[in-house]
């Protein structure tokens, strides 16, 4: 009898659980997960902080009494402030019409609005140098017309829309089409307009995933550096973005100002992923459809 | 069941006896109010945003012809840069998934402290400018940085070689392989391993055998992402890449020095071919989830 | 690909279109409504007459959203300027700044209009560009006459004769190349010769992209050129040499420096005698030496009018005033203190002018012909520099 209790004895006697690993390897993984973002996230985000007050405090706070970095500033909150709304409208009326309605080709609809997020950011500015500038497409037309698109603040506001196209359309998508279209059927069954269903039935089940997708979508847009680059012109004081007098000030050997900068651009990461991070805690399945807690 | 309803003895009426939908037509009939306004504005959105640009982009290419873009790509620095691109970025994509695997597995099934931070801290790469993350990172694994320093020591040189593009092409990819990973993970039914163990399955084995297998297809995507990613990253490279042609001289750099020297051809061309490549990895995504979906069931 | 979305989204969004239309609605639940309706498909009471007429009014609310799109995407027209732009190269950032600031007051002081100069910086190449692409500079101080020739090549926005327009050929200032070696020279960097030697780094910037790059890599090939008995193939093989040894190769001047100085790479930096300076001046002259070769490069940046813009904008007079007071002894004497070669050195204060060390200048024009072969030659795709660096790697 005892051999056939034997099979079962080691398992019983294995440790408490059996779905999960060995105490040791546990903490070498999370150490090894630990000392890697540390090495390559962290530090990072550090540096800028330590370069920025290398020379201390006050030479942190004479990087932002430059007429220049008031200039990039309010260029960026107005490049903000442009694209982020746009793409909100964009985000609302895409996703409406591809989560609430069955139509032909919509796939090929859904791919084509995620197609900038593929597109290398030096592309995406050279696609409007290639349209706008004076060699380009429209470049004469503009041209005769007196009307400044790149090298002026429509091309960085259009370069910035474009990298930033997908954001929000992306979240909420998905997350309206888990929740159907039942709900505002019914609200217009009782009556109601469709701008009404839509904005007390739609609205409020999507304004946490509309604020994370905004969130995100902001970040970009403030940060983007590469796609604004190839269309700024660097005109100081006129159409140097924040990212953009970073790397001015890095080059001209003014390494605690570019940093000074940096640091700001760097606060608004952490801010945004506190703001996140706070959003996924709280509202995660009203974020994003399937959502898991985690 | 749900009970018959008003509208299901709607259906009953011989004003509905013919089929539902009798011939393919582009929108499917709806109560719902928009369709019009928010199609037709997504659509123009979307043409003068996107599809002008890009259609103009490939006009200008398509006039060298497919020999003059095949010139453009078999140019020895054009070539080597686009090596560079792919290649560091595959090493790159790789160490990602990897590592992004052991985070994931970690943030989901462990409990530690201070976990939730390091959960928040996986997304600042999504977060953080490249610039900023560019001239940090040249800081800090420059020689004379703090980890450059360290690493110079051991004979590494890290900034100014590829070393350099393939240290910020992982700081922009990781997250993309943490955050398509983790949500299977958190999925797995536990009951499974339960029953591997039970069955006499080592650890190891039970891992290997059952664990694993579903998550593969989520890795590749991460993977594919991350190297996606990593292809057309420009601003956080060129600080810490020192962009010497041959060696160190990134695909997208190389578009910005042809513009510089008015090469608006070659330019297009070589922005032609990534944009082809970025699809061909777009479709490998499609391909693995659509496997996926047939081999597991879901994505 | 929806990178920068969360997880939940990634790893849903291919299925997510492929329900199929029949079970759209039934069996899903509704949440958070006290309509605790559980209807199935709500598509049958549309009968064909109102999906008829709804076809047509999606048609005009579709016209209506086209409208609404492109009103918001209308760009906003471009407001009259009443400033100048000069669209200038990467080491004249300092330099420019104190020339502006000094053009604003004499003009205010002599007309009372209240003018701004902006700039913008950049690799040489990298900014003809900007103007060819539709910058509206005013005026271009670039760093090597090629590139306002190109300007006025590709987009004839500039007089193809604007070496003719201001005096000594649109130079009111020249430069040279010198080189700039750690504390103590520790590798013996005397001459042009030692950029050769096998464990010598050189840093210097991109000759395709930057004015400063094409001045170093035109100097080392003017002095094997002079070297070996004005044989050209040697003095390609010589250049070729040099460019073995560079670790670095950045887009403009300005990024090479950082790459020496801040970054700590390599041993030499031939570069604008101005940059050189201005180096020890921010890094401090206890960790840097700079060493004048016996022989340099007379280097030529020239300064433009950009016609068709100031035309287009009315600012001829304003553009034209500023390049003149290029040419004023204030200016002048701008220049000298910026360790910049003034035209005018009597204009200059002597302490900045014993500051520009005596050398034996060659002009590569004497050497190679006139800027369009110079430029050809060394330089466009297929020229020296793309030779050089395919046979080197």
């Amino acid at each position: 009898m005892s051999e056939t209790f034997a099979p079962v004895a080691p398992a019983e006697a294995r440790p408490a659980s059996v779905v999960t690993e060995g105490r040791w390897i546990r903490w070498l993984l999370i150490g090894i997960a630990i000392l890697f973002l540390a090495l390559f996230l962290v530090l990072p985000l550090l540096t800028v902080f330590a370069q920025a007050f290398a020379k201390g405090f006050a030479a942190y706070l004479a990087a932002f009494t430059e007429a220049d970095a008031h200039a990039a500033i309010r260029l960026t909150l107005l490049t903000a402030a442009i694209a982020v709304p746009f793409n909100l409208v964009f985000g609302i009326m895409a996703s409406w019409a591809i989560a609430k309605f069955e139509f032909w080709g919509k796939n090929l609809l859904v791919t084509l609005i995620d197609l900038p997020f593929s597109v290398s950011p030096v592309v995406s500015g050279l696609i409007y140098v290639l349209v706008f500038g004076a060699q380009g497409l429209l470049g004469p037309w503009l041209l005769a017309h007196d009307i400044q698109v790149i090298f002026a603040v429509p091309g960085i506001v259009l370069a910035t829309i474009f990298v930033t196209f997908p954001f929000v359309a992306r979240q909420l998508i998905p997350l309206m089409q888990e929740q159907g279209t039942a709900e505002e059927e019914a609200a217009l069954t009782l009556g109601a307009s469709g701008w009404h269903a839509f904005r007390t039935v739609t609205l409020p089940n999507i304004r946490w995933g509309l604020l994370y997708s905004v969130l995100l979508c902001n970040a970009r847009a403030m940060g983007e550096f590469g796609a604004v680059s190839v269309v700024s012109g660097h005109i100081r004081g006129l159409t140097n973005t924040l990212p953009l007098h970073v790397e001015i000030l890095y080059n001209e050997y003014n390494f605690v100002a570019a940093f000074a900068v940096a640091s700001l651009l760097a606060g608004l990461a952490l801010v945004t992923l506190c703001v996140k991070s706070l959003l996924e805690w709280r509202y995660a399945d009203e974020i994003a459809a399937g959502a898991r807690g985690h | 069941m749900a009970p018959p309803t008003r509208a299901e003895s709607f259906r009953a009426e011989p004003f509905h006896a013919e089929p539902l939908r009798p011939k393919r037509r582009f929108l499917r009939p709806s109560v719902i109010p928009g369709f019009g306004l928010a199609f037709g504005y997504t659509l123009t959105c979307l043409g003068l945003i996107v599809l002008l640009p890009l259609a103009a982009l490939v006009t200008r290419a398509s006039g060298l012809g497919l020999a003059g873009i095949w010139e453009v790509a078999t140019d020895p620095r054009v070539a080597s840069a686009l090596r560079v691109s792919f290649g560091v970025s595959l090493m790159a994509a790789l160490t990602a998934s990897v590592f992004g695997f052991v985070i994931a597995w970690v943030l989901t099934r462990y409990r530690f402290p201070g976990r939730k931070i390091v959960d928040a801290v996986v997304d600042l790469p999504f977060a953080l400018p490249t610039a900023v993350a560019g001239i940090a990172l040249a800081a800090l694994y420059a020689p004379n940085g703090l980890v450059g320093a360290q690493l110079a020591r051991i004979g590494i040189e890290a900034a100014y070689t590829p070393v350099g593009i393939y240290i910020a092409m992982v700081f922009i990819g990781l997250p993309f392989a943490v955050r398509t990973v983790q949500p299977l993970i958190a999925e797995i039914d536990k009951e499974i391993e339960e029953a591997s163990a039970t069955l006499g399955a080592g650890r190891v084995h039970t891992l290997v055998r059952v664990v694993l297998p579903p998550l593969i297809p989520a890795v590749l995507t991460g993977f594919a992402l991350a190297f996606a990613r990593g292809v057309g990253e420009y601003g956080s490279i060129i600080f810490i890449a020192g962009n010497l042609p041959y060696v160190s001289e990134i695909a997208p750099l190389l578009i910005v020095i042809k513009l510089s020297e008015y090469d608006y051809g070659g330019a297009c061309a070589i922005a032609t071919l990534m944009l082809g490549i970025s699809f061909l990895t777009l479709l490998a995504i499609n391909l693995i989830q659509a496997w996926s979906r047939r081999r597991f069931g879901y994505v | 690909m929806g990178l920068v979305l969360p997880y939940p989204t990634e790893s849903r969004r291919l299925t997510m279109f492929v329900k199929t239309n029949e079970t759209s609605v039934a069996g899903v639940a509704m949440r958070k409504t006290s309509l605790r309706l559980r209807e199935p498909d709500w598509e049958i009471p549309v009968s064909e007459t109102t999906s008829r007429t709804t076809g047509r009014t999606r048609r005009h609310a579709a016209l209506l959203g086209a409208g609404l799109a492109a009103a918001l995407l209308a760009p906003p027209l471009a407001c009259a300027q009443t400033e100048l732009l000069n669209v200038s190269y990467d080491p004249t950032r300092e330099l420019y700044r104190e020339i502006n600031a000094a053009f604003s007051e004499a003009w205010k002081a002599k007309t009372g209009e209240t003018l701004t100069v902006r700039a913008a910086h950049g690799g040489s190449g990298s900014q003809a560009r900007t103007v060819i692409d539709g910058i509206p500079a005013d005026v271009v101080t670039l760093g090597i006459p090629s590139d306002i020739d190109a300007i006025s090549r590709i987009s004839k926005k500039i007089v193809p004769d604007w070496r003719t327009k201001l005096p000594n050929q649109g130079l009111p200032y020249t430069s040279t190349v010198v080189f700039l070696v750690r504390k103590g020279n520790p590798k013996g960097v005397k001459d042009w010769g030692d950029l050769v030697k096998p464990d010598v780094k050189v840093i210097t910037p991109n000759p395709k992209t930057s004015a400063g790059g094409r001045w170093n890599f035109l100097a080392a090939w003017g002095y094997a050129y002079e070297r070996e008995g004005k044989d050209a193939d040697k003095a390609n093989a010589f250049v070729g040499a040099v460019y073995k040894n560079v670790p670095v190769l950045d887009t403009g001047a300005r990024g090479s420096t950082v790459t020496f100085a801040q970054r700590g790479l390599g041993d030499v930096l031939p570069t604008w005698e101005n940059e050189a300076y201005l180096v020890f001046e921010e890094f401090g002259r206890d960790k840097f030496d700079v060493v004048v070769p016996p022989t340099s490069i007379y280097a030529e940046p020239p300064v433009a009018l950009v016609d068709v813009n100031v035309d287009k904008k009315g600012t001829r007079k304003q553009a034209e005033a500023y390049l003149q007071f290029l040419y004023s002894d204030r200016a002048q004497a701008i220049f000298a203190k910026h360790h910049y070669r003034p035209l005018n050195r009597a204009a200059a204060k002597p302490e900045d002018l014993a500051q520009l060390p005596e050398l034996k200048l060659f002009k590569i024009e004497d050497l190679q012909g006139d800027w369009d072969e110079i430029q050809k030659k060394n330089f466009d795709n297929g020229g020296l520099f793309d030779q050089l660096s395919k046979a080197g790697r």
